[in-house]
């Protein structure tokens, strides 16, 4: 019942926006009526027509609140910004969804109120529940959600101009891709409730997916979160501990998940303009598709690494693939370009790490501890800097 | 696992020493109040905001114990009251965009005036997390 809820979530809100105005309102309206369907539903059954009992219940407390606001003179003002366009016909609520993810991940909102506003208006997660997941008061959340409607007051429920939408889309797929990252954490320790966040970022981006079918930067990051998520079973041991990819058992990765994953990738590549997600999520499949880490086809990832480091150059990019380039052509050459591209990548916490390790294949075992033992005084992860701390002892 | 970008939240710690707490206590009652007044600013500042996520004060050093356990027996000894070293006064965490926001905050710290280059008073620390950032 509670993913039949959070589907019907930004439906709901999608039609309520679009019959009254005012998104601040009716998003609460719809967190009360969600609420109350979490209370009745399981008493009374499932209604026959869910849509409309919400939507019903929704407008209902949308005008109950609506006569109880003391400063409705104030709520007035603000309507009279948010009423539809004159032309505004109603669309299809596909529309509405992607219009919401859309205003959700508006550029005036900072980055934590857009995750906060996308997890409650699309996902239809509580307050509570984004509290507890980002492991932040309950009380910071709902500043940061009222914060951002207050915001966005004057901005229209409607799809924005057609050449304002890519960048709008990558906002969209930004703000996905944290909410992913966030829950990608370790399955022990006081965490638990994050790794909803994974299955939630995977399920809003299959949604988005379905709403931008031939936007392959949004098919390219679903690829890329199905084939990080295939491996996670295997990325911690019994105790919580960081297993790297090269050690990880392969038996336990999710084929189901890597298979879905490396059709949409590859059908993808073939049909759309490439980038930075589509290649993120081609080197995963490389790495998914080798039965042994032994198995994997370095030269392929280096050369998508390449590419991927003209799209978007940056300090991870160019750590990862320096890693590449010595599976490829050897830990001498690696640390010859880890060296030249020193100085740009000045008090990056992972370069101790990857120094490490290339000094490790190189067999420089006393330089290799020492720099292993600065990546784990560096990194901010706990399970990595267990990880490091185990290999300079090692 | 490439281009990762995380959440990440400070703490911003408070100290004080004894040049500190001689000049508080030289402060004049109003000069006092209006310490006190822009630290309420900056809580209802980070509260509005949406970065805040706790603050507190700590009571004195000679209010706490040092806690050790030997042979499975627990030690305490009460903390000197002599105000010879620099305490740790209290703390603010918070949850905001990136070190260079949560350094404009530790700035609006009064502390933050009382201090010198290196030396300072207020000190910003990243938190760990359980992400995983490697696999």
């Amino acid at each position: 019942m509670d993913s039949l809820l959070r589907e019907l979530a930004p439906q709901v809100l999608g039609i309520l926006t679009r019959r009254h105005g005012d998104f601040a309102a009716c998003e609460d309206a719809v967190q009360e009526a969600l609420l109350a369907a979490a209370v009745q539903w399981p008493e009374s059954g499932v209604p026959d027509n869910p849509l409309g009992w919400l939507v019903t219940v929704a407008s209902r407390q949308r005008i109950a609140s609506w006569r109880s606001d003391s400063s409705r003179r104030r709520r007035e003002l603000a309507v009279a910004a948010m009423e539809p366009g004159a032309g505004a016909v109603p669309g299809p609520a596909a529309d509405d969804t992607l219009i919401l993810m859309l205003l959700c991940c508006h550029p005036d909102l900072t980055t934590s109120s857009q995750v906060a506003l996308t997890l409650r208006a699309v996902g239809g997660l509580s307050t509570a529940e984004i509290a507890r997941a980002l492991l932040v008061p309950e009380a910071t959340v709902g500043q940061r959600i009222s914060r951002a409607k207050q915001k966005l007051r004057a901005v229209r429920f409607e799809l924005p101009e057609a050449d304002q939408l890519p960048d709008r889309v990558i906002a969209v797929h930004r703000v996905l891709y944290l909410i992913y990252n966030e829950g990608y954490t370790a399955s022990s320790g006081p965490s638990l409730y994050r790794a909803d966040l994974t299955a939630e970022a995977i399920r809003l981006t299959r949604e988005l997916h379905l709403l931008l079918p031939g936007d392959g930067e949004t098919a390219g990051l679903l690829a890329l979160m199905l084939l990080t998520e295939a491996r996670r079973p295997a990325r911690t041991s019994a105790d919580g501990a960081l297993v790297p990819l090269a050690d990880q058992d392969r038996a336990r990765w999710d084929a189901a998940l890597i298979t879905e994953g490396v059709d949409l990738i590859t059908a993808t590549l073939a049909t759309a303009p490439v980038g930075p997600y589509q290649l993120q999520a081609a080197i995963a499949a490389v790495h998914d598709e080798a039965r042994a880490a032994a198995d994997t086809d370095w030269m392929q990832i280096l050369v998508l690494y390449d590419h991927l480091a003209l799209l978007m150059p940056g300090p991870m990019i160019t750590l990862s693939r320096v890693v590449a380039v010595a599976m490829v052509h050897g830990p001498d050459a690696a640390l010859a370009e880890l060296d030249a591209a020193a100085p740009a990548l000045d008090g990056h916490h992972r370069l101790h790490a990857v120094r490490a390790h290339l000094l490790d294949m190189a067999g420089e075992a006393d330089a290799a501890r020492d720099c292993y033992r600065l990546a784990a005084r560096l990194t901010l992860s706990i399970p990595e800097r267990r990880y490091l701390e185990a290999r300079a002892s090692a | 696992m490439l281009a990762r970008e995380n959440l990440v939240k400070y703490v911003i710690l408070i100290y004080h020493n004894p040049a500190s707490q001689r000049i508080w206590e030289s402060f004049t009652a109003e000069q006092r109040t209006e310490g006190l007044r822009e630290y309420a600013a900056l809580n209802q500042a980070l509260a509005e905001s949406g970065e805040m996520i706790v603050s507190q004060s700590l009571a004195d050093q000679a209010l706490g114990r040092r806690v050790a356990v030997r042979d499975g027996q627990v030690l305490t000894t009460d903390a000197p009251l002599a105000e010879t070293k620099e305490q740790l006064a209290g703390f603010y965490l918070v949850d905001c965009a990136d070190l260079d926001r949560a350094v404009q905050i530790a700035a609006m710290v009064p502390e933050a005036r009382a201090g010198l280059p290196g030396t300072g008073l207020v000190e910003v620390r990243p938190i760990m997390t359980y992400d995983l950032l490697g696999g």
